[in-house]
């Protein structure tokens, strides 16, 4: 599923002259298991209520999440060709419009107070589905974050799990440079986080790491994924330049090839 | 009026099991009796404005009428971007209530004057704002908002406002606080209502002239149907502890027909460094029952001489 995401992103994406496909390409294989093997849904039924709660906090990168959303059947995979183009509902950055999607994002910073609420009603009224928010490292700049931080531990949110795609780039250059992140899984702990870091590319320690929820009672889970930009093609790999550029015709050829697509 | 709303809420949420309050770590002495009988559905979220809005927005997004709950611009200004997309772009039923609307902390200083809030709370999509004069018209504010589906700003003066009128129906236009037919009416939103009707007093009394008095607590949505019954004054004067751009007054432009003047009587765009109490704030900045006279009895004068 993976590789399927990462070849309708990056078609997306080329076709609507769009960007952030690098970060979509960082994330595919975290999606690929959490919509395969994690996340509790019906793709008919969006809106079941037993559902588990996804919220993409990085909208920006919403290319791989639509095309996670129709490979599993909640729209027609040939609508993602619609993606970014005049008049359609797959706007660039997440919408809620979408069947499957439930928050939309775009401003950093956003996703998880929301998550914390939905997490909180679940508490509140006895409910066993799970919130799982996804971040980039980039936008944990944002105040916002650290609020959301700070209180879903205190209010004992272990059906919260916040995930960290932490490729090191954000921008305008490397998180070490603009703003460092580093000790993360440090801080989380300090905020009474569960904290578990991961090869954010390995499918097995991902799906080990997310069918063991929550890692300890009364915690909410953030699971640090060590993760490239632009995962997958040889010439986007670890490049600031592919948070922007879309891939042309024939870099999209270049890209397909890689992915051992047909074009 | 804070009294009021607590009051009314926790009458509401016995009606209404889905109504949650998530407060910003202030009310202390007002919101304990609500969190008391209904500690399932209270939240306090800490000094941490941006957040408790996101949380209001996910509990509403599953099911939950919510309020939140601050002072001054930290409610709404402090998160307007939570506001706009989490909630307003959503459509959630979460009411963002701010006490102390206007110069009501006039003495705690610029940081406490919410002066431009209402501009900024009009400008967002499927908000509705409501701007309470006294507890009779807070009491129907909550009342309407605690099974209203969608997002809306609560604006509320602070604590011991006298009760200024009984006229009900704050959805179906400006609430008529004292009736005429006059050429002149005066129309307040918020607790500055009562320096209209002290001024309406003052205009009968020392000078034989009788002017309307109304109350507009709702600001959002109306349209110049709603406004009807103030067409039929030749001059409005408008009342507001608001900046003049983008606040009621400056509202009332775009609707009205030509044939009616319009004076808007506003704060100065410029920040307080003083500090006083609301009184005195309002003396110093204009919002004086003299400076509503002196331009209903030009305006009458010019009537009459019409």
């Amino acid at each position: 599923m993976a590789t399927a995401i990462r070849a309708h992103a990056a078609r997306m994406v080329s076709r609507a002259n769009s960007s952030h496909i690098g970060g979509a390409f960082s994330m595919a294989d975290l999606l690929a298991v959490l919509y395969t093997d994690i996340l509790k849904l019906r793709p008919t039924e969006p809106a079941w209520p037993e559902r588990d709660r996804f919220i993409l906090s990085k909208g920006h990168c919403c290319s791989a999440v639509y095309a996670a959303l129709a490979l599993r059947g909640f729209f027609p995979e040939k609508e993602l060709e619609s993606f970014g183009q005049d008049g359609s509902r797959l706007m660039a950055h997440i919408s809620h419009k979408v069947p499957g999607v439930e928050f939309s994002t775009g401003s950093l910073g956003h996703g998880l107070p929301f998550g914390c609420g939905k997490a909180l009603a679940a508490k509140r009224t006895q409910q066993a589905w799970r919130v799982f928010v996804m971040l980039s490292d980039g936008e944990l700049d944002e105040g916002s974050n650290w609020e959301a931080i700070l209180f879903a531990p205190h209010h004992r949110l272990d059906n919260l799990v916040a995930i960290v795609d932490y490729n090191q780039i954000q921008s305008l250059g490397s998180v070490a440079d603009v703003l460092e992140l580093a000790p993360l899984a440090d801080k989380f702990r300090a905020f009474r986080w569960a904290v578990r870091e991961v090869d954010g590319h390995d499918h097995h320690a991902i799906r080990a790491a997310l069918s063991a929820l929550p890692w300890e009672p009364g915690k909410p889970s953030c699971l640090i994924a060590r993760t490239v930009k632009g995962k997958g093609v040889g010439f986007m790999e670890n490049q600031l330049l592919w948070h922007y550029k879309a891939p042309d015709a024939a870099q999209l050829q270049q890209v397909l090839a890689e992915l051992g697509c047909a074009p | 009026m804070r009294t009021a709303f607590i009051q009314e809420l926790i009458r509401q949420a016995r009606l209404n099991p889905k109504l949650f309050l998530v407060v910003g770590d202030l009310g202390f002495t007002v919101v304990e009796p609500f969190a008391k009988e209904f500690p399932d559905r209270f939240l306090n979220a800490g000094v941490a404005e941006q957040n408790m809005t996101g949380v209001a927005a996910g509990l509403a997004s599953e099911g939950f009428q919510v309020f939140t709950y601050s002072i001054g611009n930290f409610p709404t200004l402090r998160c307007v971007e939570q506001i706009r997309n989490d909630i307003c772009y959503h459509q959630l039923p979460v009411t963002a209530t701010a006490v102390g609307g206007g110069l009501a902390y006039g003495n705690m200083g610029y940081s406490h004057h919410a002066v431009q809030d209402l501009a900024v709370m009009r400008t967002l999509p499927n908000l509705t704002v409501l701007s309470p004069a006294d507890p009779g018209e807070t009491n129907e504010c909550v009342q309407f908002l605690s099974s209203h589906t969608g997002p809306a700003y609560l604006r509320l003066g602070k604590a011991g406002e006298k009760s200024l009128h009984d006229v009900r129906g704050i959805r179906r236009g400006p609430l008529a606080v004292r009736t005429a037919e006059s050429s002149v009416a005066l129309v307040a939103t918020g607790s500055v209502l009562a320096v209209a009707l002290r001024a309406a007093e003052t205009l009968k009394r020392e000078h034989d002239l009788e002017v309307a008095v109304y109350s507009c607590p709702l600001l959002k949505p109306t349209d110049t149907n709603f406004f009807k019954p103030l067409w039929r004054h030749r001059q409005l004067i408008t009342l507001e502890e608001h900046i003049a751009a983008g606040g009621f007054g400056d509202s009332l432009r775009a609707l009205k027909p030509e044939t009616v003047f319009l004076n808007v009587l506003a704060l100065p765009e410029t920040e307080s460094s003083l500090v006083g109490s609301q009184e005195y704030l309002r003396q110093r900045y204009g919002l004086t029952v003299q400076a509503v006279a002196n331009i209903a009895l030009s305006a009458g004068n010019a009537a009459e001489r019409a």
